[in-house]
């Protein structure tokens, strides 16, 4: 699985969205992204590569493609695959 | 004096800040509850609809003030929730955020400040309530039930006086209002502040909004209210690290906190002077009923503590005799003038009067220690706290099998997450009924998704007279 796969498969089973929904998708847009969501997807993406976030990063997770932006400074790299 | 009345001794002291950093005294926010409610005569119902706004908290100690009972109520639920509760409790006013005015169409608009506005329904009830009536709560937020706990002026001001004196308030204390309004832990800490001449910090963000944490610091809050959930987030926000000086105390309720987190917390809040108190309560009891005095947050893993100043607990076995002596488990019973009237379900109940006469069977059970500390064990009837809320098992069961009424099904849990056993049929992609069913619950009760797990099983396991074995089921957990 790329990362890309793994990043969207976190928003799709902690937020309970489709793969079509993730564009522009954004913190508190939907119900399912609350604060509860949000923890459930923050740990989950830990745990899915290995890294720990700090806290103003944590923060600034407040959509789909910004999170791409913060993994990238992890070193996790979410290359648009074909 | 109650401490909803407008004090002298208040009159210059700030009880507001906002967001922007604008701040209302004691003598604006009475002024301001004077205007909005200019209209609005003492006997009348109001649906409040909450926010941490000014107009919102003005409304509500106005209506107390002024003998109007308010009913306070989730701006978020849904219009067909709202018509059913207009049609049960014929509230002849209404007070609601401008964000969801279109849930008010052809009423007439009393008063309109651009925030909030009041309306009336034209309703005119031809029945007074009863007069110890002050305010109503509903007991399970945002799921819309019709269900309200009844609540005098004695229940809220013993409530808001004990908890200012446990919690030590003082008039220098700035809350920030982490938790809704409507919620009965969110109400007890803007109730026990405006009791002791404190402020309070309004906001409707959440802990991983950075705009938060930005007005905490700036406004430099001395005390923060939470569900365990909120610890949970709190921890993973690792709060340990993050430069809090003027925090003095953190309250938590609404559910049992996990023995690594009461250690996590005690440890941090030990080294920083932060007093941490675990409170345990009920709707049905204002708010609070017993805290675990922070300085024994570490010594007693797992208790809610004793009983705030006023309030007393009994244990009672299954006969109804009460249990002496510490290590038995029985059914946790409260008196104090806190315990609520009673239910209401419609307009009709308002009549009623003290149903429980300062005496609560709580339904969960409990056991003390040797020092008169009590400790939750269970629960004598079937209903989980989520995220701070109440939620029924059996209703949870009710609506699974009304929406899928070919399958047999059960629900159980634990803490804060809810299990649901249903019967599989060979066609079934279980992955995807899974998500259905999930996303149903959440939706119907709008509570987050992830408080529900759903397992599939050949049977549900009944005894020869039909009774679901919940024992069985829970194995399986």
């Amino acid at each position: 699985m790329t990362n890309l796969e793994k990043y969207n498969k976190a928003f799709i089973r902690n937020l309970g969205v489709k793969k079509e929904d993730l564009p522009g998708l954004k913190y508190r847009g939907i119900p399912q992204w609350d604060s509860i969501g949000h923890m459930d997807l923050m740990a989950d993406l830990e745990g899915e590569f290995e890294i720990r976030m700090d806290t103003p990063d944590v923060l600034a997770f407040t959509s789909y493609e910004k999170g791409k932006e913060i993994l990238a400074a992890y070193g996790v790299e979410l290359e648009e695959q074909e | 004096m109650n401490f909803y009345e407008e004090q002298e001794k208040n009159r210059e002291q700030v009880m507001l800040i906002t967001e922007t950093g604008e701040r209302l005294t004691y003598r604006q926010v009475y002024k301001l509850a004077a205007e909005m409610l200019h209209f609005v005569p003492e006997g009348a119902l109001v649906f409040l609809f909450c926010k941490n706004q000014p107009e919102s908290i003005a409304g509500y100690l106005g209506m107390l003030q002024k003998g109007i009972v308010p009913a306070l109520l989730d701006p978020g639920l849904e219009k067909d929730q709202v018509r059913e509760l207009l049609r049960r409790y014929r509230p002849e006013y209404c007070l609601y955020p401008e964000e969801i005015r279109e849930k008010f169409t052809g009423m007439e608009i009393l008063w309109d400040n651009g925030h909030y506005r009041l309306s009336k329904t034209g309703e005119t009830p031809d029945k007074a309530f009863h007069p110890n009536l002050a305010l109503l709560l509903s007991t399970s937020g945002s799921t819309g039930s019709p269900k309200m706990v009844r609540l005098s002026r004695k229940n809220l001001q013993s409530n808001a006086r004990s908890i200012g004196e446990y919690l030590e308030i003082t008039r220098e204390d700035r809350a920030v209002t982490s938790l809704p309004m409507q919620y009965t832990y969110g109400l007890s800490v803007i109730n026990s502040h405006v009791e002791r001449g404190a402020a309070l910090l309004l906001t409707d963000r959440t802990v991983f909004e950075k705009e938060f944490w930005e007005f905490v610091k700036k406004e430099r809050a001395t005390s923060m209210a939470g569900v365990p959930r909120t610890y949970e987030m709190l921890k993973m926000l690792r709060i340990h690290q993050m430069d809090l000086p003027d925090l003095k105390v953190l309250t938590q309720a609404g559910g049992h906190l996990t023995a690594q987190l009461q250690e996590y917390y005690g440890t941090w809040c030990a080294d920083k002077k932060i007093r941490f108190y675990i409170m345990y309560g009920q709707t049905e009891a204002t708010a609070r009923m017993s805290y675990l005095p922070w300085q024994k947050i570490l010594e007693k893993p797992g208790s809610i503590g004793i009983p705030i100043p006023g309030g007393r607990f009994a244990l009672a076995d299954e006969e109804g005799k009460l249990i002496e002596g510490a290590g038995q488990e029985g059914e946790l019973i409260y008196y104090g003038d806190n315990v609520s009237m009673g239910y209401a379900a419609c307009r009709g109940d308002l009549e009623k009067g003290d149903e429980r006469r300062g005496c609560l069977h709580t339904g969960d059970l409990a056991k003390r220690d040797t020092e008169g500390f009590y400790y939750i064990t269970g629960r004598k009837k079937r209903f989980l706290k989520v995220f701070g809320m109440r939620v029924s098992l059996d209703m949870l069961e009710e609506i699974i099998k009304k929406q899928y009424p070919d399958r047999d099904a059960a629900c159980t849990g634990m803490d804060d997450r809810a299990a649901v056993f249903i019967e599989k049929k060979p066609e079934d992609r279980e992955a995807e009924l899974e998500e259905e069913i999930r996303n149903f619950l959440s939706a119907r009760t709008r509570l987050h998704r992830s408080a529900f797990s759903v397992r599939f099983v050949s049977r549900i396991p009944r005894n020869s007279s039909g009774k679901v074995q919940y024992a069985q089921l829970e194995k399986q957990l």
